[in-house]
């Protein structure tokens, strides 16, 4: 079943005009900064906002065509809807919340509470079954939403900044709780994200939007790690580079980087790069080493004798940001770019082009599993 | 949750403080008067009067029917104000809260005259062998007239402020519109509607002007508590008095145990 939608939806500030496409297991992450009409894309999607013009649909059914003024209702859509903050109804228990959606389908209630207690093992957390809302921080009450929306038997998942209301210790652990959960899923699945990560992580393909429109879309990784438009590198922000997992280290592709760069000896074999495991990784499974551009140190000569990460690129272009400098470069296919002072950049001699090493430190680089898509 | 003490309370300008306890005073101070006018020996055998019992009973059964009438026909009223889309919604609103703004003597009056014996309804209910005024339905009438909007207020209230955030997290979930309304709108109204239903009843009990005008005071069937203290006090100031304290006790009760959230301003 593949949800394929086009949406065109005007507002005195704002429009939206965008078409997308998500296949069965499919997870696409619609990546813009805020306001760019993510939400309101989602939304359209459920059923609960109507474009102006557009349709929707899901395999062979049409869930909207407003040509053709068909219309179904949120509630006949079966589009199980994650939002960003939890939502549980605060008058029935954890259990009882995730018991909804098979009660509103028609099941015994004994039986939907069966299903409930299942799906809450599936997202750890079976001991929270008894607890009423208030009772659990956001972390766990998101993770009672998950199970919410999954035991509504979704045709369609639906994620709306599902991340973006934890805090720094809650979000890891339902990220990676998400990756393993998705992974299983077989609806097609949209998540909705400003954050980079989550799209690295979660998602196989990306769809950037910025005010309203389209402006790159693509496999999640080679968007972000190669992007095309300007406005995907600016959000992107992060240094991604992927490979396999190898332990506590991404070990990238035979051949990404150039052969003389590995035999000078700031390199293994094959180029690896260290850093802390957020989310435990099985060694060859894919995965991605994130580190921020601040985070990168520069330097003319391969850095030696630290345990330091050390890549070789070549400067493709500066930029002031502020009072520092941000240098893009490129590694064996990877952008890359790294933020420095305009000092070490007139120390250094930089003006584009040049060949230069990238070291960053592996307490700097967080080890992360992705998507296979 | 919003820390509810994020400023310190603005200080009061000192010229309001003493108007504020002028308009403490006028409230508190009749209330205190009453108690003092009593004869604590003779109280109790005030109370239990005859008199005073019946009308007691009548209405507590009379404003526990309005308030059962206005919770049936005045909630789904607030449904329908607070999350209709049709137009017009505006006047419909408007024209609800007229009875609160209405002197109940007026709409005593308007109530006899639509169901009165030659009004265009009540002629039609008298072929049909009913004849409402002066009769105990007739109080109940007026009592849900005059309290019905204080339900209607507070629930559609209510609504509004809880949003309709659950109510499409239920959708999502596969509810349809009354699965969701019984599921998840109601249980969450619960709250709201009890305090509503404690204002609509208290101001039920105290129904004096359209009950007087529609329903007559006929001692047993329409002769509820403040009408009986009125007619007391005609000859017996002392009952009278009696028969009030009963009604500033239920009123304290519901003050001060169900404080209602519309009392209290906090909607």
């Amino acid at each position: 079943m593949t949800l394929s939608a086009a949406v065109e939806l005007h507002r005195p500030d704002f429009a939206l005009r965008t078409e997308l496409s998500v296949d069965r297991g499919e997870v696409l992450a619609v990546l813009g900064a805020n306001g760019a009409g993510k939400s309101t894309l989602l939304a359209v999607l459920s059923g609960l906002l109507e474009p102006d013009r557009g349709r929707v649909r899901l395999g062979g059914t049409t869930w909207l065509d407003t040509d053709a003024r068909v219309r179904v209702p949120p509630h006949r859509r079966k589009a199980g809807l994650l939002a960003q903050s939890a939502q549980l109804f605060p008058h029935l228990t954890a259990v009882d919340n995730v018991a909804f959606g098979p009660r509103a389908s028609g099941r015994r209630r004994a039986e939907a509470r069966e299903i409930a207690r299942g799906w809450l093992s599936a997202v750890d957390a079976a001991e929270l079954a008894a607890r009423k809302p208030d009772r659990l921080s956001g972390g766990q009450a998101q993770r009672v939403a998950l199970a919410r929306a999954l035991a509504a038997d979704p045709e369609v998942l639906l994620l709306d900044e599902p991340l973006a209301a934890l805090d720094v210790d809650a979000a890891p652990a339902l990220r990676a709780l998400l990756h393993r959960v998705l992974q299983q899923q077989e609806q097609p699945t949209v998540l909705v994200t400003h954050d980079v990560l989550d799209a690295v992580v979660l998602a196989d393909r990306v769809l950037v939007l910025s005010e309203g429109s389209t402006v790159e879309t693509g496999p999640a990784r080679e968007v972000l790690a190669r992007p095309k438009a300007a406005f995907t590198a600016r959000i992107a922000g992060l240094n991604l580079v992927s490979g396999a997992a190898a332990e506590d280290a991404v070990v990238l592709p035979a051949g990404a980087l150039p052969e003389g760069a590995l035999s000078e000896g700031a390199l293994p074999e094959r180029a690896r790069i260290r850093g802390r495991v957020v989310e435990p990784v099985e060694d060859g499974e894919p995965a991605a080493a994130v580190f921020a551009p601040s985070a990168v140190a520069v330097h003319r000569e391969p850095p030696g004798g630290s345990p330091r990460n050390a890549l070789p690129a070549r400067l493709t272009g500066l930029e002031p940001r502020g009072d520092v400098v941000r240098l893009r470069a490129e590694a064996g296919g990877n952008a890359l770019a790294a933020d420095v002072t305009p000092a070490a950049v007139a120390d250094l001699g930089l003006a584009g082009g040049e060949q230069v090493w990238f070291a960053v430190k592996a307490t700097e680089v967080a080890i992360h599993p992705v998507s296979r898509g | 949750m919003t820390p509810r003490r994020a400023q310190p309370a603005a200080a009061v300008p000192a010229p309001l403080r003493p108007l504020a306890a002028v308009a403490f005073l006028l409230v508190v101070l009749p209330v205190v008067g009453l108690f003092t006018r009593v004869d604590p020996l003779r109280l109790p055998q005030l109370l239990t009067s005859r008199t005073a019992l019946d009308a007691l009973r009548l209405s507590l059964i009379t404003a526990l029917a309005a308030t059962a009438l206005s919770l049936l026909f005045g909630g789904p009223l607030a449904v329908v104000l607070a999350r209709g889309r049709m137009r017009g919604l505006r006047v419909i609103r408007a024209l609800v809260l007229l009875p609160l703004v209405l002197p109940p003597v007026v709409g005593g009056l308007a109530l006899l005259y639509l169901l009165g014996r030659t009004g265009p309804v009540g002629s039609l209910l008298d072929q049909a062998g009913i004849t409402l005024p002066y009769t105990t339905a007739a109080v109940v009438l007026a009592q849900t007239f005059v309290a019905m909007p204080f339900l209607v207020v507070g629930l559609e209230g209510a609504l509004r402020t809880g949003g309709q955030g659950y109510e499409q997290v239920a959708a999502t979930l596969g509810a349809g519109q009354w699965l969701s309304f019984r599921r998840v709108t109601a249980p969450l109204l619960l709250p709201s509607l009890g305090s509503s239903a404690v204002l609509t009843f208290a101001r039920a009990l105290g129904e004096f002007g359209a009950t007087i005008t529609f329903a007559g005071s006929l001692r047993g069937t329409t002769r509820t508590l403040p009408l009986a203290i009125y007619n007391t006090s005609q000859d017996d100031v002392d009952a009278a008095v009696a028969m009030s304290l009963l009604l500033v006790v239920v009123a304290l009760v519901v003050v001060v145990l169900v404080r209602p959230r519309a009392i209290e301003g906090r909607a």
